[in-house]
């Protein structure tokens, strides 16, 4: 127990974002996420790439706690956040590694609301946007996260300031972003692009200090997609974020990344710089499927 | 439009419309269908925002709002009922257990709190459900509150299925409307804040509002919590009006007029609720009562099909229509406010204007 204190103690003086140890992910007789482990440094742009169905969006769910994990633990600045060993039918069914490495061990697992409280914020692969809303009524809602005021100072607009503060906010956001002429207008009568630049605001908007980007240029353009990719560079300085995205755009990876991390059918399989992914056999391999064999 | 200009308006025309009330009273008879109307309808208003709020703001399919109401309708007789006239009201229980009666503004908030205590404890296993399943279990709660109630062995306190009778009730039809209103402006103003934003989050994508950092749980759970309490006041009133209760009354029919009349109204509209509920209540007990009278004429023309009954008939055909051809109701999901007629003409006479004063057309 000291020990672990001290580890603790450890890693919250470091400057490690978000940390996953041994994480794996078992859904009935399916690994979807096998022992992965991966760290986030503050300030960094990682990138998490892989085939379809390596495993990419079911780590991004366990991070914000949409799942929790069958086995492994997740640090958010130096503080556990999320741990689980296999439990119940999944201790005899468990096929991953590490079965035992966590047992006995208390079961952390928060709803996804706690885990953007914390300052986690992510965007979905498939737009989320609150349809019957307008653009800026989507970003005024995730301020509402923020709010100090209870129902009945809510309902008696006692709270007047903090509203005001948060329109106040709202407005600021929407002029970053760039969306401040089609303020009005319904969120999902936006353009494609659009939609997808609503959706990194309103995460913004609850003032996060990672953003988790779950394949943000899915569906663009290349113009479309080199936009983006100056834009994330650019709320990363601004906003003084950590991002970690899926992506699958390989030039927007290459261009903006810091470092890499290949998954593969749930196996973590490389990590590194643009270049030493780029040149790795097995990243090859898995894109290109055993080339190696000829 | 500024802000003190929609509220002069605002308040204008609630105080036109009350003042309207007032002398009709002084004029038409007192027994005219046209009060009864306004009273039942007034309540059925204060019902209908409440549910909703929960089916249409919050996207939480329930049906248990018959059972809320009947809490608040008991729970408001129970308590009012004066001392003198408990031993004939409670005359096959000894007069009951409860010899106490307090006024009835605190009664009506009793009713609604107790219908608020039962939705909580509900609440806790029931909001784990989504959609349909929500609805089944919250209809159910209904009905065996309804059980529950007729149960002899409650009957000091409940009168079993005996009628509940003697309490206070209203004469004038400005009491329903101002405890309607206020009732409704306080809906309103929770819609309008951060948490009524929470609500349509909720609705529009759990997913996406969980995202976001609303506690689902929390927020389910606190509109479904105060969407119960105004059903009970509502209940409260219909007690009120009807001056007698039974918990007969309160079947799920009753949720299911309700619905209907959310659903007419526009899912998701408060000023729809209100109007489709006097409508509605107009329809069932005053306009399409001929339907039921077999010996109706045209001129000598004896019209067929009428009898007893009959007018459910046209109403489940008119149901139909609306669900099939109609789905969005009356008001969608907009809402009729001063601003919006304002905008609506001058939009429609404002252009005129403009060319003839050659101007920009500033708002």
């Amino acid at each position: 127990m000291s020990n672990d204190k001290k580890t603790d103690n450890n890693r919250k003086n470091d400057n490690t974002m978000l940390k996953l140890e041994n994480i794996t992910m078992q859904f009935g007789g399916v690994i979807a996420v096998d022992n992965v482990s991966l760290e986030v440094k503050k300030g960094e742009i990682i990138s998490l790439i892989g085939p379809n169905g390596a495993g990419k969006t079911t780590a991004f769910n366990m991070i914000t706690g949409v799942y929790a994990p069958t086995n492994g633990v997740i640090y958010y600045k130096g503080n556990k956040i999320i741990q689980n060993t296999p439990q119940g039918k999944m201790k005899k069914l468990y096929q991953g590694e590490n079965a035992d490495m966590y047992v006995g061990k208390h079961v952390i697992a928060p709803t996804p609301d706690k885990v953007t409280r914390l300052g986690i914020a992510r965007t979905f692969q498939n737009i989320r946007l609150f349809k019957s809303q307008t653009v800026f009524e989507n970003i005024l809602i995730a301020k509402h996260m923020l709010r100090t005021s209870n129902i009945f100072t809510a309902t008696f607009k006692l709270n007047a300031k903090e509203e005001a503060q948060m329109r106040k906010e709202s407005e600021e956001l929407l002029k970053i972003m760039e969306l401040e002429d089609v303020r009005d207008e319904l969120a999902t009568s936006l353009p494609y692009g659009k939609q997808r630049h609503l959706e990194i605001a309103r995460a913004l908007a609850t003032k996060p200090e990672l953003l988790l980007l779950d394949e943000p240029a899915a569906g663009m353009n290349p113009q479309e997609t080199l936009e983006l990719t100056q834009f994330i560079g650019r709320i990363r300085d601004e906003f003084g974020l950590t991002i970690f995205m899926i992506e699958h755009h390989m030039d927007l990876v290459m261009e903006i990344s810091d470092r890499i991390y290949v998954l593969d059918f749930g196996k973590s399989i490389a990590e590194g710089t643009p270049d030493e992914v780029r040149n790795n056999p097995r990243v090859i391999e898995a894109y290109l499927g055993g080339a190696q064999d000829e | 439009m500024s802000k003190t200009k929609k509220i002069a308006w605002n308040v204008g025309l609630i105080a036109a419309l009350l003042i309207v009330l007032f002398i009709l009273e002084q004029v038409m008879p007192s027994g005219s269908m046209l009060f009864t109307v306004l009273k039942k309808g007034a309540i059925y208003a204060l019902v209908a925002v409440s549910m909703n709020l929960l089916n249409g703001f919050t996207g939480l399919f329930s049906l248990g709002q018959a059972g809320f109401m009947l809490l608040g309708a008991y729970t408001y007789a129970i308590l009012t009922i004066p001392a003198a006239s408990r031993a004939s009201v409670y005359q096959y229980y000894d007069g009951g257990i409860i010899n106490f009666a307090i006024p009835v503004p605190l009664a009506l908030i009793a009713g609604g709190l107790v219908a608020a205590l039962f939705a909580f404890l509900i609440g806790l296993p029931v909001l784990r459900l989504k959609s349909d399943y929500l609805a089944i279990a919250t209809l159910g709660f209904a009905e065996i509150i309804r059980a529950v109630f007729q149960w002899d062995k409650l009957g000091p306190v409940t009168n079993g299925s005996n009628l509940l009778k003697s309490f206070p009730t209203f004469r004038s039809v400005l009491y329903p409307f101002i405890v309607s209103g206020i009732c409704i402006a306080l809906i309103v103003m929770l819609i309008n804040s951060t948490y009524g934003r929470a609500f349509k989050a909720i609705r529009d994508d759990e997913i996406a509002a969980e995202a976001m950092g609303i506690n689902l749980a929390h927020h389910k759970r606190l509109a479904f919590v105060i969407s119960s309490f105004f059903a009970g006041v509502s209940g409260g009133l219909l007690a009120m009006y009807q001056t007698t209760i039974q918990a007969s009354m309160f079947k799920s029919a009753m949720t299911y007029e309700i619905l209907l009349i959310v659903v007419i109204g526009g899912i998701g509209s408060v000023t729809g609720s209100c109007i489709s509920s006097f409508l509605f209540i107009a329809c069932s007990e005053w306009w399409l009562r001929f339907l039921d009278n077999e010996n109706f004429y045209i001129g000598s023309f004896h019209v067929p099909l009428l009898r007893a009954g009959f007018r459910k008939v046209v109403f489940s055909i008119v149901i139909m229509a609306m669900v099939l051809f109609y789905r969005q109701g009356i008001m969608g999901t907009k809402e009729f406010s001063v601003e919006a007629v304002y905008n609506f003409f001058k939009k429609k006479f404002g252009k005129k204007g403009v060319k003839e004063a050659g101007g920009t057309n500033e708002q």
